[in-house]
């Protein structure tokens, strides 16, 4: 007691080392998350700009973004070595053989080494992922968003509604591959969609509907009061409120949530592989006869293609940089359209504060 | 039960706000013969033998009053007696809860009864409006505020709109102060003018009947003397019924005052009897502030 300098000097004690000890475990489990969390992007950023950026203008490789994937051929030709798509290489053994036959001589064997989808791009997977997000996101927000205004505004609480709750709650608890299954055995052969877009579209949107229903529900309820009861005095219908007085206001947090939901419809593979998704396809979505098949043609989407060219085709040093620059481009695009989203959130807050 | 007795006051000149109030035996000042108008007055509301129920539980009991056409009726009371629930009546407000019924007795106004088969609640709220203790401007424009009965039910022309505008701001008394700033939010007034802005969007829709439940009490004194003061004004074209804990509220700007215990009705008549001479020891002991 005598020897500490006064009487609120720090004394030695379980206490004290306990809380010491319990900050480092909170501080060191933040670094290891923020750690593994920069090292999968970093790594995805690094590998996949090499992929989607270049040295000479115009600095993008326009190449991997616009066009379809093709097979990559890897050879040696008069000592030099080539990397061609397979288009160019058709070009380029067919002059060779004219210029060959000009000179009288033999045609010339060129030995070639190929890899599926190493070369070319993923426009279609582009394509095809925007066009999912946006027909499920659409969808879901309108299924969940009237759900969750029957369920806070207009059913009265039982066990009826109770029941529901718990229901959804459960389903967001269903793993994806099991939508991936239900949308297999309903849409695709129940009511013989086949393997579409809209198949893809309503599979996916059930799986984002739980979320998408709690979290307007959440929006909804953070309405005041006393915006309904003003209006609702005034004379205005229960829908009449609802719409003016207080969907706008709940919007925004229904769009927050719905970036969560944008990110993982844009990211899931297992609901999309029996449903929507197509390992190649030639056509772009708009190339269609009439416009009723445009809903009913499979796509390609990003992260089936991830999941293709990472599992489906042997690894070599050319399919990574496939691999990493469909990544790379995938992350930019949810990013992309999650930025939107929240200027679009951030634009209506600001209109409606209180 | 209290029966109402005819009032003397009803029948005196009006007296002007100014004229100095006359002491009462207790601390609330009641303004000579009362603030009412001369003429004798109609009933314009008639609560016949009211109980009413949230859930299980009673809250009124047995309530037969009746309301003057364009007169003030102060609603006093202790905390939970009942006030705000009578008055969320008179415009079926209770009908959006949960649970609540009506066992016994009516309320008709015009002599239709308001609980009646045939009648929309929705209708009648457009004649009946109602501003809240909580000003609860919408977060929309002063403008938007405004026209926003009138839009629900379907007026879109801009000069009527423009015009029931001006109206409605002028007569709660607020146009001088936002004339410039229609278009800006109602968030952005201040506590006082924002529930005058309540008001001006409740007079805009031309209601019958306005129901406040206690404009007053988020308010300071000068906002408050504002709001009694439009009170004045409103009851040339509205009739009033407003709920309040302020007893010099009641005895400034009524014209009857009824007084609530327990869910029951236990004394109402001129606010000058109720706060000068009331009938009712329990009366009494509340109004002289010795309970509630
Ligand atoms: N929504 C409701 N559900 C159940 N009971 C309620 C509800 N609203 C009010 N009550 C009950 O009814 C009774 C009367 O309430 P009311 O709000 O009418 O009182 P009040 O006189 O307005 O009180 P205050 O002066 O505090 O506003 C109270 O006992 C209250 O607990
Ligand atoms: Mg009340």
């Amino acid at each position: 007691m005598s020897d500490l300098p006064h009487i609120f000097a720090s004394r030695p004690s379980r206490g004290r080392f306990l809380e010491r000890a319990t900050f480092w475990v909170f501080r060191l489990a933040t670094y290891l998350v923020l750690a593994c969390g920069l090292f999968v992007f970093g790594d995805i950023v690094v590998k996949g700009s090499g992929t989607v950026f270049q040295r000479e203008f115009p600095f993008v490789n326009t190449t991997f973004l616009t066009h379809s994937p093709e097979s990559l051929y890897v050879f040696e030709y008069k000592g030099q070595k080539h990397e061609m798509g397979d288009t160019e290489f058709r070009a380029f053994r067919e002059k060779e053989e004219a210029d060959a036959k000009v000179a009288g001589q033999p045609a010339p064997k060129i030995k070639t080494e190929s890899y599926v989808y190493s070369a070319g791009g993923i426009w279609p997977c582009i394509v095809g992922t925007v066009l999912l997000v946006v027909g499920s996101m659409t969808i879901a927000l309108f299924l969940g968003v009237s759900s969750a205004i029957y369920l806070s505004e207009y059913a009265r609480d039982g066990r009826f509604v109770r029941f529901i709750r718990l229901a959804i709650l459960n389903l967001a608890g269903v793993p994806s591959i099991v939508f991936g299954l239900f949308g297999l055995a309903m849409f695709v052969l129940a009511l013989k969609w086949n393997v579409s877009l809209i198949a893809g579209w309503f599979t996916l949107a059930f799986m984002v509907l739980p979320v998408v229903i709690t979290a307007s529900e959440e929006a909804l309820k953070s309405v005041p009061k006393g915006f309904r009861d003003g209006s609702l005095a005034l004379g205005a219908t229960k829908w009449q409120t609802i719409r003016s007085n207080v969907l706008p206001y709940a919007l925004p947090g229904i769009l927050t949530s719905s970036i969560l939901g944008i990110a993982r419809v844009a990211g899931e593979t297992a609901p999309i592989m029996f449903t929507a998704a197509y390992v190649v396809r030639d056509k772009l979505p708009w190339e269609v006869d009439k416009l009723g098949d445009f809903f009913f043609q499979g796509v390609m989407a990003l992260p089936y293609h991830i999941y293709v060219v990472s599992s489906k085709i042997p690894q070599n040093e050319y399919t990574e940089r496939v691999q990493y620059g469909t990544a790379f481009v995938f992350l930019l695009i949810v990013g992309l359209i999650a930025a939107t989203s929240i200027v679009l959130r951030n634009k209506l807050r600001g209109s409606y504060k209180w | 039960m209290v029966t109402v007795t005819p009032s003397p006051s009803l029948t005196s000149t009006a007296a002007p706000m100014e004229t100095p109030a006359a002491p009462t035996k207790f601390s609330v000042t009641v303004p000579p013969a009362s603030a009412a108008k001369s003429g004798v007055a109609t009933t314009l509301i008639n609560i016949e033998n009211f109980d009413f129920y949230y859930g299980a539980k009673q809250a009124l009991f047995d309530i037969n009053l009746k309301l003057d056409d364009k007169r003030v009726t102060a609603f006093i009371g202790p905390s939970g007696c009942g006030k705000s629930t009578l008055l969320r009546c008179l415009n079926r407000m209770n009908d959006l809860i949960d649970g609540t019924s009506i066992k016994r007795g009516s309320i008709s106004i015009r002599d239709v009864d308001i609980y009646g088969r045939d009648v929309d609640a929705i209708e009648l709220r457009k004649r009946v409006g109602m501003v809240f203790q909580k000003s609860n401007p919408f977060p929309k424009s002063i403008y938007e505020n405004i026209t926003y009965g009138l839009r629900i039910q379907g007026v879109k022309t801009k000069s009527r709109l423009d015009e029931v505008v001006e109206k409605s701001l002028r007569g709660a008394a607020l146009w001088d102060e936002v004339k410039d700033r229609l278009h800006e939010s109602g968030l952005g007034l201040s506590g006082g003018q924002q529930q005058r802005l309540c008001i001006a969007r409740t007079i805009a829709v031309e209601p019958e009947v306005i129901l406040m439940d206690e404009p007053c009490s988020a308010l300071d004194p000068i906002a408050t003397s504002k709001v009694e003061e439009l009170i004045h004004e409103l009851k040339k074209q509205f009739t009033i019924i407003i709920v309040t804990h302020s007893m010099q509220q009641a005895a400034r700007c009524s014209d009857k005052t009824a007084f609530f215990y327990m869910g029951k009705l236990i004394e109402y008549d001129d606010t000058r009897n109720i706060f000068m001479n009331p009938a009712n020891p329990q009366t009494e002991a509340y109004v002289s502030g010795r309970f509630g």
